[in-house]
């Protein structure tokens, strides 16, 4: 299956609740007034877009209809989509090696298993790759990598439960070094961004992969829950101050939700989506899109 | 900033409410215009937004006005209402089995926080002095049988595991454990799953059939967005739950999913989980909910952990001052110290009335600093402490020197001391109000 239909297939519940009430909403509209712009604004909203956002492309939409004398829903349809579409940024994420990949977010977004897959795709492109596990906080974090390890066939580093996360990441870039691997993917343990503690860790982290690594390429992926709402945003905010984000992963979008928020987190951030997490499967890791993102949900 | 919290929205809107004499129709409109946007803001899902709105609109333009309330005040003791109304209007408490185990059904999505709470709740069974045995279910995530062995073995409950075989199986097995090893009460620990995944919806059908559980519990990460109410729709339809349990509301998140899963399937919310810690889970009291949207503060919590950590004569001690306004740099050094006892800082600065974490903006509530603080304070004179406001320009300096920290530091925590002197006259002035039966808002004192 082709990268765009896997991703269609994955975003299907996002198109059948969203794109559905468009097309319901546009059939029975032959002409364009306030009523039409109101309700899409609604569905933008309980797509996860947030009114914040949603009140900015309605906005813009609205210019858009009386400069370009939108005439006709489908019109209107395609001039939301391409206004959608213009709030993502360009992805730039390129690995050179040496490259040092810290892997961070609030608990349970799905770190771990994305750094199974995003593993398992580098060293599919012949990539040498070494896993950090520096969750030492959450129980058994560092067995859960481990099984990953093994599973796409690529060290990882590892200590005691407890131990300083830094000191973790310090052995993984010594073993990189001797190792020559291309990539360190760093594991962190899940950290909500309200816990200022918890963050002066993280920045830890990248510190030591300053110092230790100058050579080094050192980038922050945050991983994100496509079932999250506007929290989000304060999510991304407040981790890009921290560890200089340089794209999002978002993950479970297998499922209803409709990830949304990726928009508003764009908008306002301007953060690309760089992949998204489609299952449970080594390969359930896709390159994100936007021109595909928007078309498979319309 | 622009993302406030919904309590800040509606103070906000309330403001502008706030002195006028009567409320107009157009009035109660522009009031609930914010407050939908607030509540959408929020993740309140979208349906029950529209619903809330128009019961507050009828009741707000209606004949309900009473003599005693402002028009604004009135406004707000409706949306409270509502609020309660609309997240149960009572406190949910676990259903026991009377005569054999019982049998507690954790459910969710992955990452919701399902190993961590069966612990929890664990853990808080057992100080209720049941014997609760957690069972591991998960056989698909890996080490998630691990995970729980852990959480056990720190908490100090036994596990029940059997690898990787079928999660009915191990859930049935595990019951007659239980009933050999004199264990009153089962947690079963089940894999996460997608609500749509309909091969793994049917195993927890399974299981539920099997060993026929008095609670099945949805684990929900409170900063769940619009999609909350299918997730919790689909679980209830096909397992008929009998309650939730939301996960990570120590963060800053809004929480509207709470407000709507709530609302949708008409389960009660038991549990919630406030930190990372295993002892960080609590009750779930719907009106304490309500008013700390509100910006009330959540006085009820704040005083059942006071009495649950603090030493019950130092306790008095502290209430009678805090009643008298009496309240002195020793009392404040002595708080900490018992404060540290009761959870993190966020916590109870989240509980306090009107006492946002965001309007503390330049005292920053650092859990080190509480030893600089503690520093500070031993280093000034008694009468320093039992009076604050003699400390000029050269003592700020001495005690600076003393507690080797800065006077910017000092200048601080005595900015620190005189604002939860004002915090605590709020606090106090509340309870009063409540004792003559009267509805008062804390931040129309301000």
């Amino acid at each position: 299956m082709g990268f765009f239909d896997r991703l269609k297939q994955s975003l299907a519940k996002t198109r059948d609740s969203l794109a559905g009430k468009v097309e319901s909403l546009l059939k029975f509209s032959t002409k364009i007034d306030e009523d039409t712009l109101e309700e899409l604004e609604e569905i933008l909203i309980t797509a996860d877009i947030g009114v914040d956002t949603t009140e900015k492309l309605i906005s813009r939409l609205r210019e858009k209809v009386k400069a370009e004398k939108i005439k006709s829903p489908e019109e209107l349809k395609e001039a939301l989509k391409n206004e959608i579409i213009n709030v993502f940024p360009e992805p730039k994420f390129d690995i050179i090696p040496p490259a040092i990949i810290l892997i961070v977010g609030v608990n349970g977004v799905g770190k771990t298993t994305t750094i199974g897959k995003l593993a398992y795709k580098f060293k599919s492109k012949g990539k040498k790759v070494i896993l950090a596990a520096a969750d030492t906080f959450r129980a058994a974090a560092t067995e859960q990598l481990s099984i990953w390890g093994q599973r796409v066939g690529v060290d990882v580093i590892k200590h005691q439960e407890g131990s300083d996360p830094a000191s973790v990441l310090f052995d993984a870039i010594q073993a990189g070094k001797a190792r020559r691997a291309d990539i360190i993917i760093c594991d962190t343990a899940g950290r909500l961004h309200t816990k200022k503690n918890l963050m002066e860790e993280l920045k830890k982290l990248y510190r030591v992969s300053e110092k230790e690594y100058p050579e080094a390429r050192i980038s922050s992926l945050l991983v994100l829950d496509a079932t999250t709402g506007q929290n989000a945003i304060a999510q991304a905010r407040i981790f890009k101050e921290a560890v200089n984000i340089s794209g999002i992963i978002l993950t479970k979008l297998d499922g209803t939700a409709k990830g949304g928020v990726a928009v508003a987190i764009a908008s306002e951030l301007n953060l690309p989506v760089l992949f998204v997490g489609v299952g449970e499967g080594v390969d359930d890791l896709q390159e994100f899109d936007p021109n595909a993102f928007v078309d498979a949900i319309f | 900033m622009a993302f406030e919290a919904l309590t800040q929205k509606l103070e906000a809107v309330f403001k502008k409410l706030r002195g006028k004499g009567k409320l107009t129709e157009a009035d109660v409109k522009q009031a609930m215009r914010e407050v939908k946007l607030a509540l959408l803001e929020a993740d309140v899902n979208y349906k029950v937004v529209k619903d809330f709105i128009q019961r507050v609109t009828e009741r707000a333009v209606g004949q309900e006005v009473m003599e005693s309330l402002t028009p604004a005040q009135q406004v707000i003791k409706i949306v409270n209402d509502e609020l309660t109304r609309l997240m149960g209007s009572k406190e949910s408490r676990l259903n026991f089995s009377p005569s054999k185990v019982t049998v507690i059904m954790m459910v969710g999505l992955q990452g919701s926080g399902k190993t961590t709470t069966a612990g929890k709740l664990g853990l808080y069974l057992s100080k209720k002095g049941r014997r609760p045995l957690l069972v591991a279910a998960d056989i698909y995530r890996p080490a998630a049988i691990k995970q729980l062995q852990v959480v056990g073995e720190k908490i100090g409950l036994p596990v029940f595991t059997m690898g990787e075989q079928n999660p009915v199986n191990i859930s049935r097995a595990a019951l007659e454990y239980a009933s050999r090893h004199n264990n009153d009460v089962v947690i079963i620990d089940t894999a996460g799953r997608l609500h749509i995944d309909d091969e793994l919806m049917q195993e927890l059908i399974n299981i539920k059939d099997a060993v026929n559980p008095d609670e099945i519990l949805l684990v929900v990460d409170s900063m769940t967005g619009q999609d909350a109410v299918n997730v919790a729709e689909a679980f209830h339809n096909k397992l008929q739950l009998t309650g939730l349990i939301l996960t990570k509301l120590d963060g800053d998140t809004r929480g509207g999913a709470a407000l709507s899963i709530k609302a949708v399937t008409g389960c009660p919310i038991k549990f919630v989980g406030m930190g990372e810690k295993l002892t960080d889970l609590e009750p779930f009291y719907p009106e304490r909910m309500a008013s700390r949207i509100l910006g009330m503060g959540d006085v009820l919590s704040l005083i059942e952990k006071a009495t649950a950590a603090i030493d019950h004569n130092k306790a008095r001690e502290l209430e009678e001052k805090i009643r008298k306004e009496d309240f002195t740099l020793n009392d404040f050094l002595e708080q900490l110290k018992q404060v540290r006892k009761m959870g993190s800082l966020d916590q109870i600065l989240n509980m306090i009335p009107g006492f946002s974490p965001q309007k503390l903006q330049g005292v920053e509530f650092n859990e080190k600093e509480l030893v600089h603080i503690e520093a500070i304070i031993n280093s000034m004179t008694k009468e320093e402490r039992l009076n604050p406001s003699i400390i000029n320009g050269s003592r700020r300096r001495r005690i600076a020197m003393g507690s080797g920290t800065s006077v910017q530091d000092v200048n601080r925590l005595l900015r620190q001391f005189e604002q939860t002197k004002k915090m605590m006259k709020q606090l106090s002035e509340l309870e009063k109000g409540k004792k003559k039966g009267r509805f008062k808002l804390p931040f129309f004192n301000l």
